[in-house]
């Protein structure tokens, strides 16, 4: 498998549906008969990918909304790369 | 109220919701789920019921929608029934034989909003399949339809129920899933409740076929994953060849609402069997039912547990095991799960795999499950 670079797009694949849930307090990963609680981080992450932006764009979209933060970049990487290994996302 | 011999902290929201809309199947697997005594079942809710059942699951927090049965597709307001638990956020999974859909229908609950669909089959053959279905054309209509599935864009889910007719043929299963382009696969062994216990000593597979089977679908997983294929296998191994009983459901009445076709609101969909009342939507808000109603606070907790659950340190990681399981066997919902190695009833599953090897019934012996032997299974047990 290729690495992922930062001009790849993400895209959620089908099947696959990120919300909100009041009752958990928190954002979860919905698919085919079962779901994924995310944290904090991941549900910032996720909520960028819509199929249009690049992961430099989110990198800098996430940047501008935590400008305290340290290793955005990698953070978005690293959890890019999990959340295609686990099938949930696909790149462009 | 407080749970009967409970002294466990508020239950978490039911997450998923599971509405077996119907008993009424085109299909006579021999190990179906459903009651055995399903035809003397009262009246199926109806569309404007169901809607508000969904309404209030949502509400307590339920996320995942599974419509099952018998076979779904037999409501003629399925369609309707999608729509309105898509608007209400549910991620929604139709789980069906494939029989009674069309690529129309497959259309319209897509305009509709469904999410997924699983299909089921019961073997990889199309004469075994029709055999074990009681159907005559099943098979060939599972492949049309599981091809039209993919072909609109669904995300689809195989599934295979295997025993001892069908495990060897685990291979052949996964090939023909990875063919019809399957996004997950489940081979699931037969768990022996309903129609599948009474069938027990033609179902149960040995412990030389389970384990077979075992290995090929992990060979299957390293070559699929060195492919970095996304199809993912997913194995279900029976209680009866296992040491420590499952931590079923989670945990009794923590994550997993069903409601039965006639409302039976219940925490599995065995657990009707159970001598436990349980409640119904048609007379009780999802809220009490979840929360304070006996049956689904029956067996929360740890406080009801016997001996030698009580004492045992495992005991936060199965909850003693199934109810379902440990009445059937011992007559007794409060037993350990005669699955662990520690109940004094084990032997009754040692019983099981020696019959397994030694003396099990033919395909001819299955009794097939159908309306007409459900009636005949109530009326003898009513005498």
């Amino acid at each position: 498998m290729s690495e992922t670079t930062l001009n790849d797009i993400p895209q959620l694949r089908r099947g696959f549906r990120f919300q909100w849930e009041p009752a958990q307090n928190c954002h979860v990963l919905l698919y085919p008969e079962g779901m994924v609680k995310l944290n904090d981080s991941a549900a910032a992450i996720l909520g960028q990918v819509d199929g249009d932006r690049s992961i430099a764009a989110i990198v800098a979209a996430l940047r501008e909304r935590f400008p305290e933060s340290d290793g955005i970049e990698e953070d978005v990487l690293e959890f890019l790369e999990v959340a295609r290994e686990r099938s949930w996302i696909e790149l462009h | 109220m407080s749970a009967p011999g409970s002294s466990c902290t508020e239950p978490g929201p039911p997450l998923w919701l599971l509405a077996e809309l119907t008993y009424r199947c085109p299909l006579q697997c021999p190990y179906c789920s459903n009651p055995l005594d399903f035809a003397r079942h009262g009246a199926e809710l109806s569309t404007a019921e169901w809607i508000e059942v969904f309404r209030q699951a949502r509400e307590l927090g339920a996320a995942q929608l599974g419509f099952s049965g018998g076979e779904p597709l037999v409501r003629q307001d399925l369609s309707e029934l999608i729509g309105a638990a898509r608007g209400l956020g549910y991620y929604t999974n139709l789980i069906t034989s494939g029989i009674g859909l069309s690529e129309a229908r497959i259309a319209e609950f897509a305009t509709a909003g469904l999410d997924h669909i699983q299909v089921s089959f019961q073997a990889a053959d199309a004469e075994l399949n029709d055999l074990l279905a009681g159907s005559g054309k099943a098979f060939a209509r599972k492949l049309a339809m599981a091809r039209a599935v993919k072909a609109q864009g669904y995300p689809m889910v195989l599934n295979f129920v295997t025993h001892r007719h069908n495990i060897d043929a685990i291979e052949r299963i996964i090939e023909l899933c990875l063919e019809l382009e399957a996004d997950y696969i489940e081979l699931a062994t037969c768990q022996f409740y309903g129609w599948a216990e009474l069938n027990r000593a033609g179902l149960l597979p040995t412990r030389a076929q389970l384990e077979r089977a075992e290995r090929i679908t992990n060979q299957w997983r390293e070559k699929l994953a060195a492919q970095g294929h996304p199809c993912k296998l997913i194995f279900v191994t029976p209680d009866y060849y296992e040491e420590r009983p499952k931590a079923c459901m989670g945990g009794w009445a923590s994550l997993f609402l069903d409601i039965a076709p006639d409302g039976t609101a219940l925490p599995c969909h065995n657990a009707r069997m159970l001598p436990v009342q349980f409640p119904n939507v048609r007379e009780h808000s999802l809220r009490h039912i979840w929360y304070d109603s006996f049956g689904f606070n029956r067996f929360r907790g740890d406080d009801w547990l016997p001996e030698p659950c009580r004492s045992c340190d495992e005991k936060g990681r199965d909850f003693g095991g199934c109810r379902c399981q440990a009445f059937l066997l011992t007559g007794d919902a409060e037993a350990t799960d005669p699955v662990c190695a520690k109940s004094a009833h084990h032997g009754l599953i040692l019983d099981a795999r020696r019959q397994a090897e030694e003396a099990p019934l033919g395909l001819e012996r299955l009794v097939h499950r159908n309306a007409r032997t459900s009636e005949i299974i109530c009326r003898s047990r009513s005498e």
